[in-house]
């Protein structure tokens, strides 16, 4: 395998080639903050948290981390003003959405953001994909789904599919950062497929998700 | 028709078909293009067919249906050629008059251009102002042709170019003559077509694509529609001609789902140039093959961008993908793919069969051409216009499109729709140029152009655009989907009088984020349109905030 040295926040990284910068960084122990990154799920580059400030060639660029991947000489910044006005401005526009995230919250206390910046939205779901993607990709059932575009995005429990699926999974309510995935899901089934869920079977208290290091959402136990 | 085989045979048949043609015989060219058909053109092309066959006119007049003239505000719009005689806002009551006048080499007075100042009249195409200011490359022929028919192509001369290409230049020759030509994008970001051609041509992977891009879903622009429905031929020579420069085997046309009479004549022209071994496999005996599948959008303005509109094609949703490549190299079901805007397509034809010296000696300095534009908002004459680049914005909006509606006076030039920007009228002289024109904050983008008069509220045009991208992007990426919500609920807010003090601040914050974070060109340029507003017409947004924090004249 090919190996890729470039710098990260001062310090010189080795790499292997196909690599992103951010498992790069993350191999070093340097944190870079993720919310719609999973490491069993494939780069979605939607949340935009994780974006960095890369120079290669005497260009300066602002890419995500979770994507860019590691690249001979580039010397990438982690933190610059841009990049911390960038995550303020980010987690201030989803805390419209969810400012009781804890996520969110840790976030908000980094980089100075203020959680009343913007009005309230009514809906908690931050659309980070993180559930419908673990559903389409791990388990392979797409019993949740992304419905309608732009800002009218918003997930979505196929009840056909949840009523039969859901009721012994229910693991993105574990990734979800939000809690709305297991909201949506007693929605649905409240209106949907009430009591047919299997009898024996509680919802399991969503456990909230365990981060041991603040840098990707925790592994998902089942 | 039997596939014409050879290059030879091509012209052989042409040149029988254009001696059956008497250029003596009357022809009347009936619009049904977009406008006009809103306007009942049919009923006028309708009442044309009953007449002439009533008085069994079939030897002595032709009626021929076409797409768009280009002067849509005067439709239905009909041209009686020999001589270009352009009728305007004609109504089937006028029809045994015009047949009767043209079977008699005569004209109809009361339905030719009248000038609203002086009242004098212009019968020919050629004198008509809204015509005489242009230079109808690429739309010029298209009240030649029913688009229905690949014999009115071919007796323009069509398919010309591919002769050429195939028959006496190599892929590489066509390449360099069209990296000579300096071709650059049309589609919104004026890149050069040929360094992309070069880049899918030399990448390794065998399968390559070739790719029309006919979303058009920029707002007010509407030539690439006009262009696919009055010539989808001009735009698929191209095709086949890129096709083989870049060593591709397969072409899609993505296009609008909600135009059935473009669905319709592309449909045609496919079919029919398969029919005459115009598409298929050894094109005119070259060896060459190619196949070109018919694909449509799915609505959304981001089904446009590059690869979204890749994405769409594999049979996903049209979300941008967020990897650092490029299509070109990793493209439809990853395959180099090379994708154009229809009229950088339709340009391409012309650059073979003329040569890349020709087409050079046409527009300015560092965009070459010429350009269609797509005239709306408050202009006297609305319509599809074909410019050299370099032409003085006041030649477009004065000469051709007839000054500001109403007598009012101008206020703004909106050029690129909502990923584009507003420039004031006093740089009426500026020239339309690629560069140029993004340096001034209003980057042509598609071709869009949009006039404001004095009474229009930018912070009014703001915000109706902005509301346009937050329904029309995919809402995958946090800055574009949440930021410009945010933008929008804060531009709602200051045209009901509700500013508050901060807000422009907010904006430009706004602005910042979501220019530089988001994934697409979507969400990167949805504060261009502000910005340019803050540039030239800040004042406007600054009274807005003072009045609503209590002034007096809140409305
Ligand atoms: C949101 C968005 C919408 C777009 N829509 C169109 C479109 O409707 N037609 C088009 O030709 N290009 C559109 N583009 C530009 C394309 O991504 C691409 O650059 C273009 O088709 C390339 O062709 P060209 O080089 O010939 O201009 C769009 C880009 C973005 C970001
Ligand atoms: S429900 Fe949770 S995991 Fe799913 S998109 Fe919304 S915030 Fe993300
Ligand atoms: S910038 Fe907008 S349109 Fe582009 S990917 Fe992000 S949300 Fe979708
Ligand atoms: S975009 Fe990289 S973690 Fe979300
Ligand atoms: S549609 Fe008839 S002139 Fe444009």
């Amino acid at each position: 395998m090919t190996e890729i040295v470039l710098t990260i926040d001062g310090k010189e990284v080795k790499a292997r080639a196909g690599m992103t910068v951010l498992q790069a960084a993350q191999q070093e122990g340097i944190y870079i903050p993720t919310l719609c990154h999973h490491e069993k799920l494939e780069a979605f580059g939607g949340c935009r948290l994780c974006m960095v400030e890369v120079e290669a060639r005497g260009w300066t660029s602002y890419v995500v981390s979770c994507v860019y991947p590691v690249a001979k000489d580039i010397v990438v910044r982690t933190r610059s003003e841009k990049v911390d006005k960038i995550r303020k401005v980010l987690v201030e526009e989803l805390m419209a959405h969810a400012p009781d995230s804890p996520e969110l919250i840790r976030m908000a206390e980094e980089y100075g953001a203020d959680r009343d910046r913007f009005e309230r939205s009514a809906s908690f779901c931050i659309v980070c994909g993180l559930c419908v993607r673990y559903c389409n990709e791990v388990k392979q059932k797409n019993a949740v789904g992304f419905i309608d575009n732009g800002a009218r995005r918003e997930i979505s429990f196929i009840p056909e599919v949840a009523r039969k699926e859901c009721w012994d999974c229910q693991e993105c309510f574990a990734i979800c950062p939000t809690s709305y995935a297991q909201a949506a899901y007693l929605l649905t089934e409240a209106l949907a497929f009430p009591g047919q869920r299997k009898e024996a079977v509680k919802v399991k208290k969503a456990p909230k998700p365990k981060r041991v290091i603040p840098i990707m959402p925790a592994p998902v136990t089942t | 028709m039997p596939k014409l085989q050879s290059a030879a045979e091509l012209e052989k048949f042409r040149a029988e078909l254009l001696a059956k043609r008497d250029p003596a015989k009357p022809c009347i060219a009936v619009c049904a293009g977009a406008a006009c058909d809103g306007m009942d053109s049919a009923a006028v092309a309708a009442a044309f067919l009953a007449e002439a066959a009533t008085q069994k006119l079939d030897g002595k007049l032709e009626i021929r249906t076409t797409g768009c003239h280009g002067y849509c505000e005067k439709g239905p719009n009909v041209v009686v050629t020999p001589g270009d005689i352009c009728y305007f806002e004609v109504q089937p009551t006028d029809v045994p008059e015009i047949i009767a006048a043209t079977l008699k080499g005569e004209v109809v007075e009361r339905l030719v251009y009248k000038d609203p100042a002086t009242g004098a009249k212009a019968v020919h195409m050629s004198e008509v102002p809204f015509y005489k200011h242009q230079t109808r490359l690429l739309i010029g022929d298209n009240p030649k042709i029913d688009p229905m028919r690949i014999d009115d192509y071919f007796a323009v001369g069509g398919y010309a170019g591919l002769v050429k290409a195939l028959t006496t230049m190599t892929p590489e020759q066509v390449l360099a003559e069209v990296k000579k030509a300096n071709l650059r994008g049309r589609g919104g970001g004026g890149f050069p077509a040929g360094s992309k051609w070069e880049t899918t041509r030399n990448a390794p992977e065998k399968t390559k694509y070739v790719i029309v891009n006919g979303h058009e879903g920029e707002s007010a622009a509407f030539m690439d529609r006009a262009m696919l429905t009055g010539n989808p031929h001009k735009i698929l020579e191209g095709l086949i001609i890129g096709a083989y420069a870049i060593g591709a085997q397969k072409g899609f046309m993505y296009t609008r789902h909600d135009m059935p009479l473009l669905e319709k004549h592309v449909r045609q022209a496919l079919a029919q140039a398969t029919e005459y071994g115009l598409l298929g496999e050894n094109i005119l005996g070259s060896g060459f093959n190619f196949e070109c599948e018919l694909h449509f959008d799915v609505g959304i303005f981001v089904s446009g961008e590059s690869s979204a509109l890749m994405r769409s094609i594999e049979g996903n949703a049209p979300e941008p993908r967020p990897k650092y490549i490029r299509t070109s190299v990793n493209g439809i079901w990853d395959k180099p793919s090379n994708l154009n805007n229809v009229e950088t397509w339709a340009n391409v034809p012309q650059i073979i069969s003329k040569g890349a010296e020709w087409f050079t000696s046409i527009g300015s300095e560092k965009s070459k051409g010429t350009k269609l534009i797509s005239l709306s908002g408050n202009v006297v004459n609305s319509g599809i216009v074909e410019v050299p680049m370099g032409t003085p914005l006041r030649t477009l909006v004065f000469d051709i499109g007839g000054g500001v509606r109403d007598g009012k006076t101008l206020k703004a030039i909106h050029f690129g729709g909502a990923m584009g920007g507003s420039i004031p009228a006093d740089l009426i002289d500026a020239p339309l140029d690629f560069d140029g024109m993004s340096k001034l904050g209003a980057p042509i983008g598609a071709g869009g152009l949009l006039l404001m008069d004095e009474d229009t509220d930018m912070i009014e045009v703001a915000r109706y655009l902005m509301d346009f991208l937050v329904n029309e992007s995919c809402g995958k990426c946090v800055p574009c989907r949440e930021g410009m919500q945010q933008m929008l609920q804060i531009l709602t807010r200051l045209t009901e009088g509700q500013g508050r003090k901060g807000d422009l601040e907010l904006l430009e914050d706004l602005i910042e984020v979501t220019g530089v974070a988001s994934l697409c060109a979507l969400g990167k340029t949805s504060g261009d349109p502000l910005k340019s507003m803050f540039r030239y017409f800040k004042p406007e947004y600054e009274s807005r905030i003072v009045s609503s924090a209590g002034g007096s004249d809140n409305k």
